[in-house]
């Protein structure tokens, strides 16, 4: 059976659609989950894509995460349940606490729109499991929020836990250690900057992120080993 | 009174003559707006009638929101181009964003989805601070409201030239497309339908937007840079238009017209279009229309006058931001973000539904009523009411029609410009060459300093965005059918060309549009303009605008496109000067299967640089220097006029055949790459400003690889603009002559690409790494200057 992907939509998102059409060209099933629903069930995974939610008013995701469904992605997590933040997703999962650190203006304090070169750098998110380390991808960014910065005890523990995830190969935004990507103590929530789902197709110049959704839709064929619980809902 | 509100006596008395009576305030007031320049088109409406406006696939013409064209596999286009121009010199961040806010509620009025941006913009020379904080602040307000309101932008112009230092133009193009069933005209029908208001509350912001910024000069003074908007609120005691005459240079100092300027919402525009698009979509509305220039006035009137009905508007039922505002000051605010919609009572709960998902705000305002006359005859016209809060008292009453399309017509007097004759004399053939090395790096100017701040890519549909000749799309979409094509859009200017010859210089502009689709293989479909003037009351500039309108007729004529929208900005002046006659034209067009990208503006080392078409007596190579003088004009180049303020001479007129000849030729290359066919083809760029030189540099720049090449015409080939002409980079040159043989087209090797220096025998030699560091750094080092905010 396809893994069935929840795409949460809050009022300002708006890579939505662009998630939906890469996970289907992947075999996912994948469904938009309106910001105001307050269960996830019967998913194998969640995505908070990027875009502006609530317009980003205050700063970006600090009242997306009241939205009522975080509560339903801060369980997901909790039980297991992989979830990804790209972009805006990422600065979302930052403000509701779920991922340390934040996300602050761009180094040059304008938005960027480019191509960027990224490496992984750990093999143990769920968006990166099977990905041999050192592996360069090319995935665009396109923020204005997007320079990582956190404390240096949290900067000592993502190095020695091995949560940074993926680094810019060339530094766009001034992020801490290049970081462009990192993940939970147990490696089943991922924010990231750049966004896969904008490179994957030729036509597009890169397919590239489709090596990390596929890892995301394999990493749910094989359960994640983590002292979490099981999720509560059966995969397929 | 009038006065002060922009109509003339006349106007008046025609007013006067419609209602029957002297108008009141409230009504002189709609009157005021509806009949600018900016809403009635009053200057230019004799002269657009001259324009084709019908051809195959045109589902929608000029005249609503938005030109629409059929694009195949059960899709349609949307297109409409727009300008922002005043509210970006008086406020560059503001004006631009709302200027794309205006726009897409344009696109998705029409029922289709608004998948992509444009933004051609001009300004004075970055030397100048000002400059610099216009250009800042313009891309900054693009960047700012478009991203967040999730289009892309993908792609535009950028023109630096001292005819915009107080003036500067900001066109928007926007593109959308629909499922065909989903098309909607914005006409009200159904006696009884209730009127909504969709979207923001409605403030002070804007009133007379139309009247005092879009249908009058600047005096000059200019406004401070850095001042803050004056924020909602603060005019607690607004006069009409501000006080100010409209249609005619101000006397105010320009700063005073800041409140004019509105202030966007792009979170409110992105739930107004989500909850739009869905109403269409279920087909709850029967029609819905932006609220843009002349606020409810314009949007009420025009749906009226569309449907032959008349409408009831509660002026007390319109939700306000702020307390204590006149009736006409609800009625001509150009508060953003809103959206009149047409509902049937019984849909309505449902509408109401679907806007409190989307937390959009949506209000009764009013009804659709049956055209009677004034005295309540049967046969009439529809009428547009204001009625108090009690519905007791009837605060205004006015036909409609009149409003929306009675406005008086204008043929107003023209004449070539003094100097006219004179300066066409006055070739820059005869001047000296110079430092050609030197004079081709200070052409150079990689825009992507403006593009990075663009969310080019959502939507997954760009295959060439910006930086390259033309956009090319996917013909995709949420909510629309599976297609393989494509769809490509470009816009393009030559102020320069145009100040030389308006006639000649806008029919090489849709040259050169063909020109940019054919180099990502794309046939055009269909034409929209913004056509940028001065003052239409100095006759040199109705004269200029006469001439470029008719320069644009014939070469649609003779390409055998339509337009389908279009819109025209006036009083583009500053201290009585003018600025350089600016048509903008947008050209969609589209590419039967789109499999694979186009090669682009690139080449490969080993590759032989042919170029294609340009006057035929190159070809034989047996030119003098005076006859290659002749078959590579300078006059209106960049080389002339930015380089040696030269701005004289004649452009020839366009050889509209070979011209189509050769886009044909090049089309079918591209498109057979982009159809997944195996070719020799590895690079296409067409020759435009700046000439063969600033093409063949930009190739050599974007693939990092030189070039060695001789040109028989010598400076003059290498900076004329003569528009027919594509660089085309081929591993196989022989092929391409034959086909180009084949066809007619005049086809010419130039050299070979490849090592490390860019070299034209005799005329440049650079190393490819200085040239494109003089490329990518042009823009970012002229706005990294000490004093770029000030």
């Amino acid at each position: 059976m396809a893994p069935r992907v929840a795409v949460v939509v809050f009022p300002g998102t708006n890579c939505e659609h662009d998630v939906i059409v890469s996970l289907s060209g992947l075999g996912a099933q994948a469904e938009l989950v309106w910001h105001r629903e307050r269960h996830l069930v019967g998913f194998d995974a969640v995505i908070l894509p990027g875009g502006f939610a609530h317009g980003d008013y205050l700063r970006p995701g600090a009242l997306a995460r009241f939205s009522p469904v975080m509560a339903a992605v801060a369980e997901f997590a909790a039980s297991g349940g992989p979830v990804v933040g790209i972009c805006n997703g990422f600065q979302v999962l930052t403000e509701a606490r779920l991922l340390p650190g934040a996300l602050q203006k761009n180094r040059g304090l304008h938005f960027l729109c480019q191509p960027a070169v990224i490496e992984v750098v750990s093999s143990r998110s769920v968006l990166t499991r099977g990905i041999p380390v050192g592996t360069e991808l090319n995935v665009p960014i396109n923020h204005f929020d997007g320079s990582y910065v956190c404390d240096a005890q949290t900067l000592a523990e993502l190095r020695a836990e091995d949560r940074i995830v993926l680094r810019y190969r060339e530094n766009p935004n001034g992020s801490i250690d290049d970081i462009a990507g990192i993940c939970n103590a147990t490696g089943n929530v991922v924010g990231l900057m750049p966004h896969p789902e904008r490179a994957s197709s030729e036509l597009l110049g890169s397919t590239d992120g489709l090596v990390l959704l596929r890892s995301l839709l394999a990493a749910e064929e094989t359960e994640i080993t983590t002292s979490a619980p099981s999720p509560p809902v059966p995969t397929w | 009174m009038h006065r002060a509100l922009g109509l003339s006596d006349d106007e008046l008395l025609r007013i006067t003559t419609i209602l029957g009576r002297e108008p009141n305030h409230l009504e002189l007031a709609m009157f005021a707006v509806m009949w600018s320049e900016h809403c009635s088109y009053k200057s230019s409406r004799i002269h657009l009638r001259r324009l084709p406006t019908q051809g195959p696939g045109v589902l929608v013409g000029p005249g609503e929101n938005a030109g629409v064209v059929d694009a195949g596999d059960g899709i349609a286009v949307a297109l409409r181009i727009e300008s922002h121009n005043h509210p970006s010199a008086v406020e560059p961040h503001q004006g631009a964003a709302t200027g794309v806010g205006g726009i897409l509620r344009d696109v998705f009025t029409m029922g289709a989805r608004p998948l992509a941006l444009m933004d051609p913009l001009f300004f004075g020379d970055l030397d100048d601070p000002r400059q610099r904080w216009l250009f800042e602040g313009v891309v900054g307000g693009i960047s700012s409201y478009a991203n967040a309101v999730g289009v892309p932008t993908i792609g535009g112009e950028l023109t630096f030239d001292r005819s915009y230092a107080r003036n500067p133009l900001v066109n928007v193009l926007c593109l959308g497309a629909l499922p065909v069933g989903r098309l909607v005209l914005a006409k009200a029908a159904g006696v009884g339908n209730l009127v909504i208001l969709l979207g923001s509350a409605t403030g002070r912001d804007g009133i007379g937007g139309v009247s005092v910024l879009a249908s009058a000069g600047f005096a000059g003074a200019e406004p401070e840079p850095g001042s803050p908007i004056p924020g909602v609120g603060e005019r607690s005691t607004a006069t009409p238009a501000g006080g100010a005459g409209s249609d005619r240079p101000l006397g105010v100092s320009d700063d005073a017209k800041r409140p004019s300027v509105q202030v966007g919402d792009p979170f409110e525009e992105k739930r107004l279009i989500e909850a739009c698009l869905e109403l269409l979509d279920r087909g709850l509305v029967v029609a819905v229309q932006d609220l843009g220039g002349a606020g409810l006035t314009c949007a009420a009137s025009e749906t009226a006058a569309r449907g032959g009905v008349g409408m009831d508007i509660d002026v007390a039922a319109v939700p306000r931001r702020e307390p204590g505002m006149a009736p006409w000051e609800v009625m001509t605010s150009e508060s953003q973000e809103r959206m009149l919609a047409i509902v049937t009572p019984q849909d309505w709960p449902a509408v109401a539904a679907v806007c409190e998902r989307w937390e959009v705000r949506a209000a009764i305002v009013g009804t659709v009523t049956a055209p009677v006359d004034a005295d309540g005859a049967a046969e009439g016209v529809g009428r547009l009411r204001v009625l108090s809060s009690d519905h007791e008292t009837v605060l205004a009453d006015v036909p409609a029609r009149a409003l929306a399309s009675d406005a008086p017509i204008y043929d107003r007097p023209r004449r070539p410009p003094a100097d006219h004759e004179r300066r066409a004399a006055d070739d820059p053939a005869d001047l000296p060459p110079g430092d050609c090395t030197a004079d081709l790096l200070s052409l150079l100017a990689d825009p992507s300093w403006v593009y990075r701040q663009y969310d080019h890519q959502l939507f997954l549909n760009t295959v060439a965005g910006p930086g390259e000749d033309a956009g090319l799309l996917r013909l995709a979409g949420p909510g629309l059918p599976p297609s393989r094509r494509g769809m490509a859009v470009t816009t393009d200017s030559a102020p320069r060309w145009c100040a030389i010859d308006p006639r000649v210089g806008t029919a090489w502009v849709l040259a050169e549009a063909i020109a940019n689709l054919a180099c990502v293989g794309a046939t055009p479909a269909a034409v929209v303009n913004c056509l940028n003037f001065g003052n239409p009351e100095h006759p040199e500039v109705m004269w200029q605008f006469s001439e470029a309108v008719d320069g644009l007729a014939e070469a649609c004529r003779a390409f055998g496109l339509a337009v389908v929208g279009g819109n025209v900005s006036f009083y583009n002046e500053s201290g009585g000067v003018d600025i350089d006659p600016t048509p903008v034209i947008g050209l969609l067009g589209f590419v039967e299967q789109l499999a694979r990208r186009p090669p682009g503006i690139r080449w490969e080392p080993g590759c032989s640089i042919v170029v294609l078409g340009g006057p035929r007596a190159h070809a034989s190579t047996t030119a003098t220097g005076v006859e290659d003088s002749v078959a590579y004009p300078l006059a209106g180049s960049r080389w002339a006029v930015e380089l040696r303020g030269h701005r004289g001479g004649r452009l020839p007129a366009l050889d509209a055949s070979a011209h189509a000849s050769l886009t044909r030729l090049v089309a079918a290359l591209v498109a057979e790459i982009v159809a997944g066919s195996p070719s020799a083809v590895c690079g296409v760029h067409d020759v435009s400003a700046g000439g063969l030189g600033v093409a063949l540099a930009e190739m050599a720049a974007r693939s990092g690889v030189g070039c060695a090449v001789e040109l028989a015409g010598g400076h003059a080939e290498l900076f004329g603009e003569l528009p027919s002409r594509i660089v085309v980079a081929t591993r196989d040159p022989q092929g391409l002559f034959e086909r180009a043989g084949a066809l007619g087209v005049p086809a010419v090797g130039l050299g070979e690409a490849g090592g490390e220096r860019f070299v034209v025998s005799g005329l440049c030699d650079v190393s490819c790494a200085e040239l494109t560091d003089t490329w990518k750094g042009a823009i970012p080092r002229a706005v990294a200057r000490v004093g770029a905010r000030s």
